[in-house]
Order: structure tokens, then sequence, then C-alpha cells
């Protein structure tokens, strides 16, 4: 039933019919599921925030685009290569192949620990370079945006770690085949939302 | 009995059941504890908040009379009793603690379906409340920027704090998002997934409804405050000009360029106006379930209620700006703004009809929560009132910044959901403690509370109109009628009054805690499931062996030719039909 036909229903003149079989029918891994889709719906409306924000700064004179440092664009690879990996965790954990998860979480993990290295090598450089955050709004927004984004990305490799971990103390992959599915799923969004910043960084 | 077996099936996911003092009582994952220890922490810093109003007041009411007061304590005090009283005292009140409390026994869950996160939210709220406190001991105090804390003026020297006491008033309002996040998650996929056999959205009592609207509200609308936040201590920490023009201040320029101050009044608008139905929604349906109860009549119009907890939910993210008619807008917008801030009112209004229809004609029990309930009924008509007036643009300029504007926030957002938060306590204490609280102690606290309120601030719509400014500290000279003065000193008389009074509550709540007369296990005959578990006050995983069914909606109250005037969410048609109920065959 659609959501607003279940509004139109009237409660008051139904008794007893049980078309809601709860929890009988609900797993714990759709409730997670469904905890995560919520939690990306926010983090969603917290950088659409981000870009309404920055790109009403980004109409201000003062704004001077800074150029993408090239390295960008290795750590762009990087960051699409561990969501490949996530994907292959995802289809080998499916098939219950628990050397092939194990495999790809890992590296997936290290990749996007590449990543997080190769971002803060950026910074290090633009800083070298006299890219303070505080000389121009554009750099501030950089900083910003990739700030945010990695805070994320570390979210999820404590998650991913705590998983990668337990496959190297032996667990199964029945066990973790939850958190991985979750975790892929996680990889991509974030993906997309690098992709989306990096778009932001380059159009301006 | 084959259903049970099979609604049993979440034992699979066997609960975690605690065993030492610390992980019972501290690093507790059960929903209730969770909610008490959110209530009191809540109660605690709403303490302070209350502490800081009556300073405020007895400056006004008494001016120069107290050398402890100087304009820096007294805008540092407004700016921390507004954040508080909004933020740290009546979210986490009636989220993370009536969200946590109700939701899993309304909706028939053992719990909240991630425990362990919803532990979490509580501490990082507690870190939350803790780095906020923290401003008041940092060198240059707390910050002095008003709630609303409008750069450049917060992060500029000369404001009280600018150091020290917007940064940690930042860190902690970034913190507290992280807990709501936490705890929001939790509430509304609790909701969604782990409602029991029979509970259909629509068997959902009212209070889930508002709960669970006000948590999607609150997931969406406190990233903007993140946002803000975060941009803000950048322009602070790292000299970046998000938000910071440039400013020439004798002779010396801030070294920033630019930046757009007003971009800051939209993001925190855009989660400040939804807040405000963050606070109202919960509150609207928690009334709703006091009213239908001691009125011992189903709710009117259950459906057209729901709908408009909906269409408020939605409309309050196109509203915000209503907040900023005198910040320079095109008039376009000032004009589309004040039209969607009218067309809010019309499902606001609806629901105070459909309350007051509710009492029509309604077997009404005058007991402490229907007191509460009542009253709020009428602070609110009040508070919406003035609040139609100010949606529109004519009449919102000359008032701004007036204390029309303290008078009308106080009564729609400050008074009411207090009210409806004390009338809540009243009725859910026997469930939460076992114990009945003291009747007539609540009475006197009631009508203490009530009528105080209406004292303090119905005269601050009449200095409104004389034009007394709010957030002023003193008037030098300028009196703006003879009776000003002494206007201002009968408020505070009746502020003082109010504040003692709520220790009366606060002693009613412990004092009954041991010395109250045992509670019957549904005091106030009411069909919800929480007042149906097992055990009087429901122990961890609430339900025993087996969870509840659910056969009917939760407003079945003097059912006619039924010989008991509520028939429990739990009663299938076959016993309902034995009590005599009439017009409940199926259909
Ligand atoms: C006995 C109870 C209360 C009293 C006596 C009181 C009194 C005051 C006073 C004197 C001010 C400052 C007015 C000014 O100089 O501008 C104020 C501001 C404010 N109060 Fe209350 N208040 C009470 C309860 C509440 C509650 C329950 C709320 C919850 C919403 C609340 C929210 C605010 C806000 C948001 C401000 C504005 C702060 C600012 O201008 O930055 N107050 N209150
Ligand atoms: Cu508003």
């Amino acid at each position: 039933m659609s959501f607003f036909r279940k509004l139109a229903t009237k409660p008051w003149l139904e008794q007893d019919t049980m078309d809601n079989p709860r929890p009988a029918d609900i797993v714990p891994a759709e409730t997670a599921k469904v905890g995560l889709f919520v939690f990306l719906a926010v983090i969603t409306f917290l950088f659409f925030l981000f870009f309404v924000a920055i790109h009403m700064r980004a109409d201000y004179e003062d704004w001077v685009a800074l150029s993408e440092p090239s390295l960008l664009w290795v750590n762009t690879l990087l960051l699409i290569l561990s969501s490949v990996a996530m994907q292959g965790a995802r289809s080998a954990s499916r098939k219950g192949e628990t050397n092939a998860v194990k495999v790809n979480v890992t590296a997936g993990g290290v990749l996007t620990v590449i990543f997080l290295l190769g971002q803060l090598f950026i910074w290090r450089q633009l800083i070298d370079d006299g890219y303070y955050a505080a000389s121009n709004p554009a750099n501030a927004a950089f900083y910003l945006l990739t700030f945010v984004h990695g805070a994320h990305m570390l979210g999820g490799l404590w998650v991913l770690g705590k998983t990668g971990f337990g496959l190297w103390a032996g667990r199964r992959v029945e066990s973790v085949a939850l958190s991985v599915e979750l975790c892929t799923t996680y990889w991509h969004y974030l993906l997309l939302v690098w992709l989306v910043v990096f778009g932001l960084l380059l159009s301006t | 009995m084959a259903y049970v077996a099979i609604a049993d099936r979440d034992h699979e996911q066997p609960l975690h059941h605690p065993h030492s003092f610390i992980t019972k009582w501290v690093f507790s994952q059960d929903h209730k504890i969770i909610a008490v220890q959110y209530g009191m922490t809540a109660v605690g810093v709403g303490l302070v908040a209350l502490g800081l109003s009556l300073l405020m007041r007895l400056q006004l009411g008494f001016p120069d009379s107290f050398s402890f007061l100087t304009p820096d304590t007294y805008i540092q005090s407004v700016t921390m009793h507004g954040m508080i009283m909004v933020v740290y005292l009546l979210t986490a009140l009636l989220l993370g603690a009536f969200g946590n409390y109700l939701i899993p026994l309304m909706v028939g869950a053992r719990d909240m379906v991630f425990p362990f996160m919803n532990m979490l939210s509580y501490w990082f709220y507690l870190l939350s409340v803790i780095v906020l406190l923290t401003g008041f001991f940092l060198p240059g105090g707390a910050t002095g920027a008003g709630w609303t804390l409008y750069p450049p003026q917060s992060i500029t020297g000369g404001t009280p704090g600018a150091g020290g006491g917007i940064i940690s008033m930042l860190v902690s309002l970034a913190i507290f998002i992280v807990a709501f996040t936490m705890g929001g998650l939790n509430y509304v996929t609790t909701v969604l997934q782990a409602r029991c056999r029979g509970m259909t959205l629509m068997r959902m009592p009212l209070s889930i409804w508002g709960i669970f609207t006000a948590a999607i509200l609150g997931l969406l609308a406190f990233p903007a405050l993140f946002v803000a936040a975060v941009m803000m201590l950048f322009d602070a920490l790292l000299g970046t000009s998000f938000f910071m023009p440039a400013i020439i201040s004798q002779g010396e320029s801030s070294g920033t360029i630019g930046g757009n101050p007003v971009l800051f009044q939209h993001l925190f608008w855009f989660f400040g106006h939804p807040e405000v139905y963050i606070v109202a929604l919960p509150a609207f349906g928690m009334v709703s379930d006091l009213l239908s109860t001691h009125a011992r009549k189903n709710i009117f119009g259950y459906r057209m209620m729901v709908w408009a907890i909906v269409a408020i939910g939605a409309i309050s993210f196109v509203v915000w700006a209503h907040h900023m008619y005198v910040s320079g807008m095109n008039p376009y917008f000032g004009f589309f703004f004040a039209t969607t801030t009218l067309i809010i009112a019309v499902p606001t209004a609806l629901k105070v009809y459909n309350w007051t229809i509710t009492l029509w004609k309604g077997n009404i029990r005058l007991n402490v929560p229907m007191l509460f309930a009542i009253g709020f009924i009428f602070t609110f008509i009040h508070g919406g009132l003035t609040g139609l007036y100010l949606g529109n643009v004519a009449a919102d300029i000359p008032l701004s910044d007036t204390y029309f504007v303290v008078g009308h926030f106080h009564m729609v957002m400050g008074v009411s959901p207090i009210m409806v938060i004390f009338g809540a306590i009243y009725h859910w204490y026997p469930k939460i403690t076992g114990r009945m609280f003291n009747n007539t102690l609540g009475k006197i606290h009631f009508w203490l509370t009530f009528l105080g309120v209406y004292s303090i601030y119905l005269p601050m719509h009449y200095l409104g109109f004389l034009g007394v400014p709010r957030r002023y500290f003193a008037y030098e000279g300028i009196s703006f009628s003879e009776t000003t003065q002494a206007v201002n000193a009968n408020i505070t008389i009746a502020a003082l009054i109010v504040g003692v009074t709520q220790l009366l509550f606060l002693f009613n709540l412990v004092w009954s805690l041991r010395k109250g007369k045992p509670a019957e296990h549904n005091p106030w005959g009411a069909t919800t499931l929480e007042w149906h578990t097992p055990d009087k006050v429901p122990g961890h995983g609430n339900w025993g062996a087996s969870l509840p069914t659910v056969h009917r909606w939760a407003y079945d109250y003097s059912v006619p030719g039924a010989s008991q005037d509520f028939l429990p969410q739990t009663m299938s048609s076959e016993e309902a039909i034995s009590l005599g109920a009439r017009g409940t065959e199926e259909t």
C-alpha cells in the first residue's frame, strides 16, 4: 500500500484486520538497511546545504577559483577503485566466498586510507604554496568540503575496519555479510558525493 | 496460537541483558533508562536556563539594584537562556526523553532498533551540554550574540564571549546535532520497522505521529545548523570569510573580505523554523492523547490530525524567511513567505478546533494532566493568534525586536510545549515510577504556573506596542510610558513566583518516588499499549514472553454499549462484543 493510501484508511472502522504482519516478517538486516537509508537522506541534505551555501558565497566577486591540484584526479581514481573493491566484496559475500570477501574488503579499506592520506597531502601542498584558507573563500570552501567528505569516509572506515579485522581474526562471511552489504552501499554513496564535490570544485 | 510463535521471532535477535550496575543504570541500552537520563539532564540544564531568565528579569524589573548584573552578563544570559531552552531543554526532552520512552512502548517494540547507537546518542548529548556550560568559565565568558548567533557580531571583538564562548557554543551545537542524528535515526527506523503485529501506521497514537514527524524534521533541519556552525567555526578559528564581511573598525581592517552574513541567517532559519515544529509536533501529539484519554472520548478527526501533522511538517520547510523581513530581501520573497506562513496556520487551526471538539460533551476528568492539556489549548491559541499577526510583513516590521515578539514566541513555543510536557510527565509518571504523584501539589503547580505565565507574557505584548525593544539591558532615560517600569516590576515578581513554583513540581516528583501511593496498573483507563505491559513498570524488553497484538485504533473510549468506557488496543472484537460494545463488528 502506498503511503498516501495508508493515510486514507479509517482506523476506527477496522478491527482485527491483520494486514500488518510485523515484526514476524522483518529481518534485522532489513531494519539496518532502512536505518542506513535514513542516514543517507540526512547526509544528502547536509551536503546539499553545503553546496547551496558555497554556491551563494561563490557569487561574490572576491571569490578566486583555485586551480585544482592534479593529484586530485589520482585521488578520485583511488576512491573509484575502492568502490569497485567493495562491490567485489559484496558479490563475493553473496556467494559466500570468505576469502574473496577478505581480500576485497582489505583492498577497499587500504585504498580508502590512501585516498585520505592523499587528501592530506594535497592540503599540505596547498598550504606550502600559500593557498591558505583565510586568503580566499574558494580555498576555504575546498578545505571545508574535503574535510567534511573525509570525515564521513573516516566514519565508514571505522565500521569497515571492524569488519575487516573480524575477517582476519577468522570470522565467517555469514556473520559479516550485513556490514559488507551496508558498507558497500555507503562507499558507493560517498563516491557519488565525492564526484559531485569534485565537479563543484572544478566548475568554480 | 501459532501467531505468537511467529510474532516472537525477534527472540532470535537476543536482547542485550545488562548484568552490572554500570551497564544497567549508567551505560544502559534500555530505551526507558536512556529516556530518564535524557530527561534528567534536560531538566537540569533547563533549570540553569530558568535561573538565567530570572537574572534578566531582576535587572528589567529593578534596574541598577543588583551590582552583579552588567550589560554583558545580561546579554550573555539572554543568549544562553534562549539556546538552552529551545535546543537543550525542549528538543532533548521531547524527542530524547519522551521519544525514547514512548516510541517502543506505544508501538509495541521491545526496544529501539539500534540500542547501542541510542545509548551513544545520550552520551553525546551529555557531552554537548558540558561543552556548552564550559562557555561560562572561559575567559570572556559565554557568548552574548543572542540565541540566533548572527555574524559578524557574534565573532567580532566587543561582543561578550567572541573569543571563547562562541566557540564552545558552536562546538556544542555540532555535538548536539550528532547526538540528535543518532537518536533520530532510531526513532524513525523504530516506528517504520518495529511496530508490533496489527499496529498499522494509522493505528498509532498521535503522540507517536507527532514524535515521528518531528524526528524527520529534525534529521533534515539540523544539518542546516550544522553547516552554519561549521562555517562559522572556520570563520572564527581560521579567519575565513564565509559570513564575515569586510569590516573596518577604528580605522583598521579586520582582514576579512566580503563574506555574506545573510547566508548565515538563511541557514539558521532554515533550521530555526522547523525547530519550532520539532518541539511543537510532539507536544501536539501528546496533548491529543491526553485530551482524549481524560475526556473519555475518541479524538475528533483522527485522520485530519495525522494529515495536519504531516502537512505542517512539510510546509514548515518553506516559511523560514519570515524571520528575516527586516534583514533586507526582495519584496516578492517577503510576499511568498508571508503567504506560506499564513497557509501553515490552516492545518494548525484545524488541530485546535479538533482538540476543542474532542472536549465537547466529553466526560471530562479535571485531573492534573488534563488541566495542563487544557491550559495548553489556551496558551497555544493565544500565541498562535499573535503569530498570524506577526506573519504579515506590514505588522511585523514595526514590532520586530520588541517585547511583542518576546511575548509571542514565549506563548507559542515556550509555554505551550512546557504545558504539555508537565501534563505528560504527570500522565506517564505512574507508568515510569509505579507511583502516583501528589494531586494537591500538582494542582497548585498548575494554577500558579498557568496564571503566572499569563501575568508574565500578557503584559509583554503591551510593552511591545509601546516600542520597548528586546535584548536591552536598560532603557537609559527613555520612558515609553508612565507605567512601563511598574509593568516590568510586576512581570519580574510573577516570573519569580513561577520560577519558585517549579521547585514544587520537582519536589513532588522526588517525594512521590518514595512516598507516593502505589499506582494502579492503568490508572487513567487508557487504551494505548504502554498501559498494558505485563509488569506495571515495564522491565527490560517491555513485553515479557510475547509481543502484544493490536486489534484496534488507540481511541476506543466510551464505545456505545460497552460495559467499560475504554477498549484497549489489544482487545479483540470478540472480547469487545462480549462487553456489549455495539458498532464494533467487523466491517
Ligand atoms: C519562567 C520562564 C521564562 C522567563 C521568565 C523567560 C524570560 C525571558 C527573558 C526576560 C528574555 C529576554 C528578553 C530580552 O531581553 O530580549 C527571554 C528570551 C528568550 N526566551 Fe525566555 N523565559 C522563560 C522561559 C522560556 C522558555 C520555556 C523558552 C523556550 C522556548 C524560552 C525561550 C526564549 C528565547 C528563544 C529567547 C530569546 C533569546 C534571544 O533574544 O536571543 N524562554 N526569556
Ligand atoms: Cu518561524
